[in-house]
């Protein structure tokens, strides 16, 4: 099965890291996309540029609304994800448990839909 | 035979049944139409001759309704093609080896109790499919409506389908934490029917009887764990007492004032052995086998004064090292006032409540009450006890209180 893992954590807090612990948590991160690349767990994987940059999109009666900032304001902002292979939701659980941010953030796993052929 | 015997018989080994359906058919859903369709046949068939081994037939005859209910589907996937063939190559024969059949509730239960569930759902599906209990019964249970309670299991089944969980007992090194979450679901349904949150009653011996019956299921599935047999324990020697906990009005006797001839002997004799079993086995301490000590001695007590209370209290200070938390504070506060008296044990409360940690704990101001009461500083005690009346839903504790209030006049 494929599941994505979305991290969450509160971006301003994390922001607030300096140079030497950013480091060792980017050196964190490469060592676990590395682990589970030669797993064969690895789908994708991405870190996203925090929320300030983000825009979000309506469309209502035909007319584009944009509007500045993230769909929900929230204490924990997405971070990034991993698109990850399984076997089984203990598996998944037990990849997500894995990653860096668990341990300040937390991580949802979702399974991806799939449709009947 | 009779449907109602017929129907005790499917009773009893439905949980069973469905945990091999489940994993010969590899559906909930499935399973769960498929039994229901052999317990239908059973119904008709049973009345006259009643099979050897009831639980062998339902399986099998549940297998070939699954079979049925594929096939009739109009459109024929691969998938399900393939699904028949193996459900027919994987016939359960009679004689089955019994560790199969132990290992395919192992997995029903440790699946029910996935932590991808919220604890009350947990229990629901526990009630429902280990239990055998029907949907009405597991909504009443929830105080909750059929309809919400329906679509709260149809909604959990999915998630086991979708979201992937599996249908195993989880290895090595996850066993430990996951079997801590299934005893957590046990004694939740135990402690409910010991002493319901809220209505108009103080037991729910049915809940409290179906708990013990998990408890002896997981015990005999997985013998000489400390946590289980202390678990077990635990709710024989509380569930022992049952019949001196209340008047036949419903008020609550308090264990002060029961008459300890009603009390269940033999349930007791069975409670003490395993805490013996439980205490022996190899490890550190388990919390539900240390207060299954603390259970055996008021038990074993011919009295209430006559209690070993230094020994409770020191078994509480057991439970503080190995499991410490602000409930257990205020137990081991109530045990000691029986030592050291009421006025160092208020001491104690008032510091877990200056802490914060039992904010919204009802139990904390009867304790507190109590207390009070008994060193005679009536205005705060009947303060007290108004606070632990608000705190409430149960009635028998309102009135309970009430009683208290009026002896104090």
């Amino acid at each position: 099965m494929q599941y994505l893992l979305m991290i969450y954590q509160n971006e301003v807090e994390y922001a607030k890291n300096d140079v030497a612990t950013s480091q060792k948590m980017l050196a964190e991160y490469q060592a676990f996309t590395q682990s589970i690349v030669q797993s064969g767990n690895f789908k994708a994987g991405d870190r996203l540029q925090p929320t300030t940059t983000a825009t979000t999109v309506r469309v209502r009666e035909g007319k584009t609304l944009t509007t500045d900032g993230p769909f929900a304001e929230t204490r924990e902002q997405l971070g990034g994800y991993y698109l990850i292979e399984a076997k089984d939701l203990n598996a998944a659980i037990e990849i997500a448990a894995r990653i860096p941010s668990a341990r300040i953030g937390s991580i949802e796993v979702r399974p991806i839909w799939v449709y009947d052929k | 035979m009779t449907p109602g015997e017929i129907d005790k018989i499917f009773r009893d080994e439905a949980g069973r049944a469905l945990a091999t359906l489940i994993r010969l058919v590899g559906d909930f859903d499935l399973a769960e139409d498929a039994l229901q369709d052999a317990f239908a046949v059973a119904l008709e068939r049973w009345v006259c001759e009643v099979p050897d081994n009831p639980r062998a037939w339902l399986v099998n005859v549940a297998k070939h309704k699954a079979i049925d209910r594929i096939r009739r589907q109009t459109i024929f996937r691969g998938k399900q093609q393939a699904l028949v063939h193996e459900l027919e190559l994987n016939a359960l024969g009679p004689n089955e080896p019994t560790a199969t059949l132990d290992d395919d509730m192992l997995r029903l239960i440790f699946t029910c109790c996935h932590p991808a569930f919220a604890p009350e759902v947990q229990v629901a599906l526990t009630l429902r499919t280990v239990c055998g209990l029907s949907t009405a019964q597991v909504a009443r249970a929830f105080l909750i409506s059929e309809e919400a309670m329906a679509q709260r299991l149809v909604r959990a089944k999915q998630k086991i389908r979708l979201a992937g969980i599996p249908y195993e007992v989880p290895e090595r090194e996850m066993l430990a934490p996951r079997l801590d979450g299934v005893l957590a679901v046990i004694y939740l349904v135990f402690t409910e029917g010991y002493v319901a949150t809220e209505g108009a009653d103080l037991m729910r011996p049915d809940l409290a009887t179906e708990a013990i019956r998990l408890g002896r299921l997981l015990n005999r599935l997985m013998p000489d764990r400390a946590g289980i047999t202390g678990l077990l324990a635990l709710m024989l020697l509380h569930d022992a007492r049952r019949a001196g906990r209340q008047t036949p009005a419903g008020d609550i006797v308090l264990l002060e004032e029961q008459d300890r001839s009603l009390w269940d002997r033999a349930q007791i004799e069975e409670g003490l052995r395993l805490v013996e079993h439980a205490l022996r086995v190899q490890g550190r301490p388990q919390p539900y086998a240390v207060q299954a000590a603390i259970a055996a001695l008021h038990t074993r007590a011919p009295s209430f004064e006559a209690t070993d209370w230094p020994q409770i209290a020191g078994l509480y200070e057991v439970l503080l090292r190995i499991n410490p938390s602000p409930v257990i504070e205020l137990n081991h506060a109530a045990a000691l006032s029986m030592v050291d008296g009421p006025a160092r044990a208020l001491d104690l409360v008032d510091a877990i409540a200056a802490r914060g940690g039992l904010r919204g704990y009802e139990l904390l101001p009867a304790v507190r009450a109590d207390l009070l009461r008994r060193l005679g500083r009536k205005a705060e005690a009947r303060e007290a006890y108004r606070a632990a009346t608000e705190a409430t839903q149960l009635e028998p504790l309102r009135r309970l209180y009430a009683r208290r209030m009026r002896e104090m006049e």
